[in-house]
């Protein structure tokens, strides 16, 4: 009752939801750009000499992320591949042809 | 084992040399020895606060240089024995601090204190990183405020990653200490709640300093908020802060002003 009459009355002046909301967008952005400084940028690196060793794939479509959480934080590695990537196949197909 | 602390945030004005003052205070009221040190150079107001600022002879910057000795340069806390700060340098800028200088005075320290408590200058730069350099723990003071809570983001994210314990592969254990608190503006809506706070930085709380003129009066007599008025909100909060750093369970509570019969006629609800 008290919660809903306070809420009733300060409802127009509840601005923290607000706030709440703009930070949990900017943060995560910002995390990401912050990220990759240092580790991520050798990281991001390294996979790509390892993957296009086998595989042909566009460098800008490489993503590393690393998100922070309470207890554990996640990194995500995300690889875009085009449908004929094996790079020997690829081969193959131009020597026969 | 001595702890190196860094009382950290990034953005100026939060409190972090109010907190750095009256965090080691109450460490050594709670039988801890404990020094302060001063990274703000150029800046220098830790000694301010202290009381200390008449009795200033050598600084950090001489310790670091070999100007002076370190015991020339401590100063002892005239109200608790087992309290001493190390102030900064006024007249000479940040870059007169090397990263190893550093190293070496704060092994020194060590060597001699329980708690050393390193009050880190604001921003991002030189100063900030040296302060949190060796830190085995850091206290991120933090208001309840967007753009307070934007920069305590990206100093964690720095504690993560420039201390030596991060490029050891080791943790800095991080704490939040959310300041200027006002219970009753949060409860409106009109202030980040401690939760909301706590879930964007993924961090644990050591404590929650309420809004309060008493942290003004102390500053002003030169007293740390814990001495100058041990039983205010303010000291109470700071008290059972240090106690938690000492490793202590204590409940987490927002300490309320006494409020007077007109406060309470109001309506002003304290958590």
């Amino acid at each position: 009752m008290s919660l809903n009459l306070l809420r009733l009355f300060g409802g127009r002046n509840a601005t923290a939801p607000v706030a709440r909301e703009r930070l949990q967008i900017l943060l995560a952005h910002e995390r990401g750009l912050l990220g990759q400084s240092d580790l991520l940028v050798t990281l991001r690196e390294e996979i790509l000499a390892v993957v296009s060793k086998h595989v042909m794939l566009d460098p800008d479509k490489v993503i590393v992320k690393l998100e922070r959480g309470k207890t554990v934080s996640t990194l995500e590695v995300d690889i875009e591949v085009p449908n004929n990537f094996d790079k020997k196949a690829a081969a193959e197909r131009r020597m026969a042809g | 084992m001595a702890k190196v602390l860094v009382v950290t945030s990034g953005k100026g004005g939060v409190g972090k040399t109010t907190s750095t003052a009256a965090l080691g205070a109450a460490l050594a009221q709670g039988g801890q020895s404990v020094v302060v040190v001063d990274f703000d150079v150029g800046l220098r107001n830790l000694d301010l606060v202290m009381g200390a600022e008449r009795r200033v002879v050598f600084d950090l910057i001489n310790v670091v240089q070999g100007v002076a000795k370190l015991p020339q340069a401590l100063i002892r806390d005239k109200r608790l024995e087992n309290l001493w700060l190390l102030p900064a340098s006024q007249t000479r800028d940040k870059d007169a601090l090397t990263d190893e200088g550093v190293g070496r005075v704060i092994a020194e320290l060590r060597s001699r204190f329980d708690w050393i408590l390193c009050d880190s200058p604001a921003g991002i730069e030189r100063g900030a990183t040296l302060a949190m350099r060796y830190a085995d723990e850091a206290v991120i003071v933090t208001n309840p405020e967007v753009s307070s809570v934007r920069d305590s983001d990206r100093i964690i994210g720095m504690l993560d990653s420039k201390t030596v314990r991060a490029e050891r592969g080791e943790r800095v254990e991080k704490h939040v200490l959310i300041t200027r608190y006002d219970p009753a503006r949060a409860a409106r809506g009109e202030m980040l709640n401690i939760d909301d706070i706590l879930e964007i930085l993924a961090t644990p709380l050591l404590g929650i300093i309420p809004e309060s003129q008493d942290v003004l009066k102390a500053s002003n007599v030169g007293t740390p908020v814990t001495l100058n008025n041990a039983e205010s909100a303010p000291a109470r909060a700071y008290i059972d802060a240090a106690r938690r750093l000492m490793g202590e369970e204590v409940a987490m509570t927002v300490p309320a002003e006494r409020k007077g019969f007109m406060n309470r006629l109001l309506g002003r609800r304290a958590a």
